[in-house]
């Protein structure tokens, strides 16, 4: 039977980027994913959290818990608010085995569609220089690839998903997987730095030869999107899931 | 003083210095990956150190009973500091004793978190700081910008300038062979002045009651070997358990600071010499409290090796002084409002989470986990700037009730598209000083399934 997958939406991604949202419904379902998009989900309280505003995440992550409990499998096109759910909710929970249950069922999408769907090729073609932004939490907190700290194997199942499409060359890049600076509310606390981090990661890109950057979190995308057309670089910006899905 | 965001905000300003710190920072991260792929079992070593760290600092009095009662054996007088004060009174009574008015001084973070420094000058005292990059930010009249390279946010034309003022030489001088040797001529004329020699201490092993100190100049070494008092200011963190020990945390100091193999003089010392007098202050300075609060104890396991600072985005980006605390970067945003929240409430959120510090640590500090939990404290101890909290409010307000929250981004992309573009981007958008905000989409995702997805 084809697994029951609940789409988690990040707010920021319903409002801003429907898009995104498509594309990874597009490809869910065509992995013969049953796919379900409980409408009372809102925020997964990452915004409040990061503030230290930790009395307002609890309601939060509650419903959180009773909106997505039943499905087979919770699914996100986004490694920071997957990260907040299964790293960062235990304190609103004290041995609830519903909680538990959810945390080992939560996946960020590309870590769905390789660790659970077993898919290691994507058809289609997509000529183009892809330049992959490592987010952070995906990396360093989901550990969805090796990351340049660690002195262990490499290894990066959405970049191996992304070079198996005919015609992607993945770019390489001075720093492999710095912070774009976007860093939720630190985007707005601390301007100056986040700016220039994100303005250094895009020229990282721009050497390398990145014609699309992509990533598995849209917000990265967003902050580092909004200094790309400020500054009007030659760069398209596509969350992984529009990749993959132009390919179907 | 100042919150970090201002202070970052006016380093940056200047973009070419900004730039050129971060990739000198980033040059070490480099070679510190470089040395670090050279040592198969690296990982390894990490845990082990986390672990040997992690048993210190929960054995604390023990061991520091352990370690005292070894190094008397030996002949060396330890005294106990409870705080900053207490300190510098120890060193300047040990001082007065011996009649010293010229000191050398070996880095150490520990006088400079304590303000020995200061405090000695006005008893009279003379103190040098022998490192050449602390002597360059002593004659500045500055701290340290940084753990183990405290100058590196200087230019060398800056120096060459710096040192024509205060050492004459030549003016304009650039070239760094001929500043040093300049620096080290007038350090030598200190070194052979001076009647006592200050050092830090980088591991105190209980086991022997020795301590090692570890120095690329060997400054350490010629400031104690020259007279004959030795005093050894240490945190009491800084013990090891065993001699044994000691191998684990060399192998990875050096390495995780600035890529070395290890570092140039790691000098061992294990009572004085016939006819000297050496002295251990130990100080505790805050410290016990962090090592009884569950939350935060691991940040005791800290070597101040500084990869943390290196590897720091934010760090490179905004230079030591933005943090206004003795130790500057992730680590020192842990510290700082552990000695005090208020003055240091925006440390924590001089990050933006990518948990770079956390792997790179050779000690394995849960650093950006730490950041996070000292967010909340600071908000549990209503030190959150009060705008911050109200719109965390609103927002989680908004959030609990779907209805008003498709409702206010209905609202949102109906009018925000035809705004004009100065009421966007004016001075109270911080987003968009810099970035163009996203294009409103004509439908949120959820209006597209309703038409699209859900009556097919
Ligand atoms: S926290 Fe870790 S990385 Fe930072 S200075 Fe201390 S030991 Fe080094």
């Amino acid at each position: 039977m084809a697994p029951k997958v609940g789409l988690f939406i990040p707010c920021y991604i319903d409002q801003l980027y429907p898009q995104v949202g498509i594309a990874t419904l597009k490809t869910l379902e065509h992995f013969g994913c049953d796919v379900e998009y409980p409408e009372s989900q809102t925020c997964c309280g990452q915004p409040m959290a990061n503030t230290g505003c930790t009395n307002e995440v609890g309601p939060l992550a509650r419903r959180f818990l009773e909106i997505f409990k039943s499905y087979d499998a919770v699914v996100c096109p986004s490694g920071s608010c997957v990260s907040m759910v299964k790293h960062h909710y235990d304190e609103y929970f004290t041995d609830n085995p519903e909680y538990e249950a959810l945390k080992a069922k939560t996946f960020e999408f590309c870590e769905y569609l390789t660790n659970e769907l077993g898919i290691d090729k994507l058809a289609g073609r997509f000529p183009h220089k892809v330049g992959l932004h490592q987010s952070c939490h995906g990396l360093r907190e989901l550990r969805l690839a090796s990351s340049s700290e660690l002195r262990i194997e490499p290894f990066g199942p959405a970049r191996a998903l992304l070079e198996s499409i005919d015609g992607v060359e993945v770019t390489t890049l001075k720093r492999p997987d710095e912070c774009c600076g976007f860093g939720g509310t630190f985007a707005v606390a601390e301007e100056a730095v986040s700016c220039m981090m994100g303005e250094d990661r895009v020229s990282d890109h721009e050497q390398a030869g990145t014609e699309v950057l992509t990533a598995l979190d849209m917000s990265c995308l967003m902050h580092m999107s909004g200094i790309i057309r400020r500054q009007q670089k030659p760069i398209r910006v596509m969350h992984i899931s529009e990749i993959f899905a132009e390919c179907l | 003083m100042p919150a970090h965001p201002k202070l970052a905000t006016e380093f940056v300003k200047n973009k070419e210095r900004a730039h050129w710190h971060d990739q000198s920072l980033w040059f070490v991260r480099s070679k510190r990956d470089a040395a670090s792929g050279q040592i198969p079992e690296w990982e390894l070593l990490r845990e082990q150190a986390s672990k040997i760290k992690s048993y210190t600092v929960s054995h604390l009095p023990d061991l520091l009973e352990e370690f005292e009662k070894n190094a008397n054996a030996k002949g060396v007088h330890v005294h106990w500091a409870r705080d900053a004060k207490e300190h510098n009174e120890i060193v300047h009574g040990i001082l007065k004793q011996h009649n010293v008015t010229k000191v050398v001084k070996s880095k150490s973070m520990l006088t400079e978190e304590c303000h020995l420094n200061p405090y000695l000058e006005r008893q009279g005292i003379e103190i040098i700081d022998t490192d050449l990059g602390e002597r360059i930010v002593q004659l500045q009249n500055k701290p340290p910008s940084h753990l183990v390279m405290p100058a590196i946010h200087i230019k060398k034309e800056e120096i060459g300038e710096l040192f024509h003022e205060k050492l004459g030489t030549e003016k304009g001088a650039t070239d760094p062979q001929y500043l040093t040797e300049a620096a080290r001529q007038h350090l030598r004329q200190k070194f052979i002045g001076a009647e006592a020699g200050i050092t830090g201490v980088n591991f105190a092993i209980a086991e022997t009651g020795g301590f090692v100190v570890c120095t690329n100049e060997g400054n350490a070494d010629l400031g104690t070997s020259l007279n004959k008092l030795h005093i050894a200011c240490m945190g009491i963190e800084k013990l090891i358990p065993r001699a044994n020990d000691l191998s684990v945390f060399l192998r990875l100091l050096a390495r995780s600071a600035t890529g070395q193999p290890i570092t140039t003089y790691s000098s061992h010392f294990h009572g004085p010499a016939p006819g000297a007098e050496m002295h251990v202050v130990l100080l505790d300075n805050g410290r016990s409290e962090i090592a009884g609060s569950d939350k935060f104890r691991r940040s005791l396991n800290c070597i101040r090796c500084a990869a943390c600072m290196n590897t720091c985005p934010v760090y490179r980006r905004s230079g030591g002084y933005s943090y206004n605390n003795t130790v500057p970067g992730p680590i020192g945003s842990i510290l700082g409002p552990a000695k005090d929240a208020k003055e240091h409430s925006s440390l924590p959120f001089a990050c933006s989470l990518c948990g770079s510090c956390t792997d790179v640590c050779p000690v394995k500090i849960d650093l950006h986990h730490q950041l996070l939990t000292w967010r909340k404290e600071i908000r549990v101890r209503g030190l959150l700037p009060f705008s911050k909290r109200l719109s965390m409010k609103m927002m989680g307000w908004m959030m609990q009730a779907p209805r008003l929250y498709r409702f206010a981004g209905k609202c949102a992309r109906a009018i925000v598209p035809r705004l004009p573009r100065f009421l966007l981007y004016n001075r109270f958008n911080a987003w968009g000083k810099q970035r163009e905000l996203p294009d409103f989409p004509k439908q949120s995702f959820r209006e597209w399934m309703k038409k699209n997805h859900d009556n097919k």
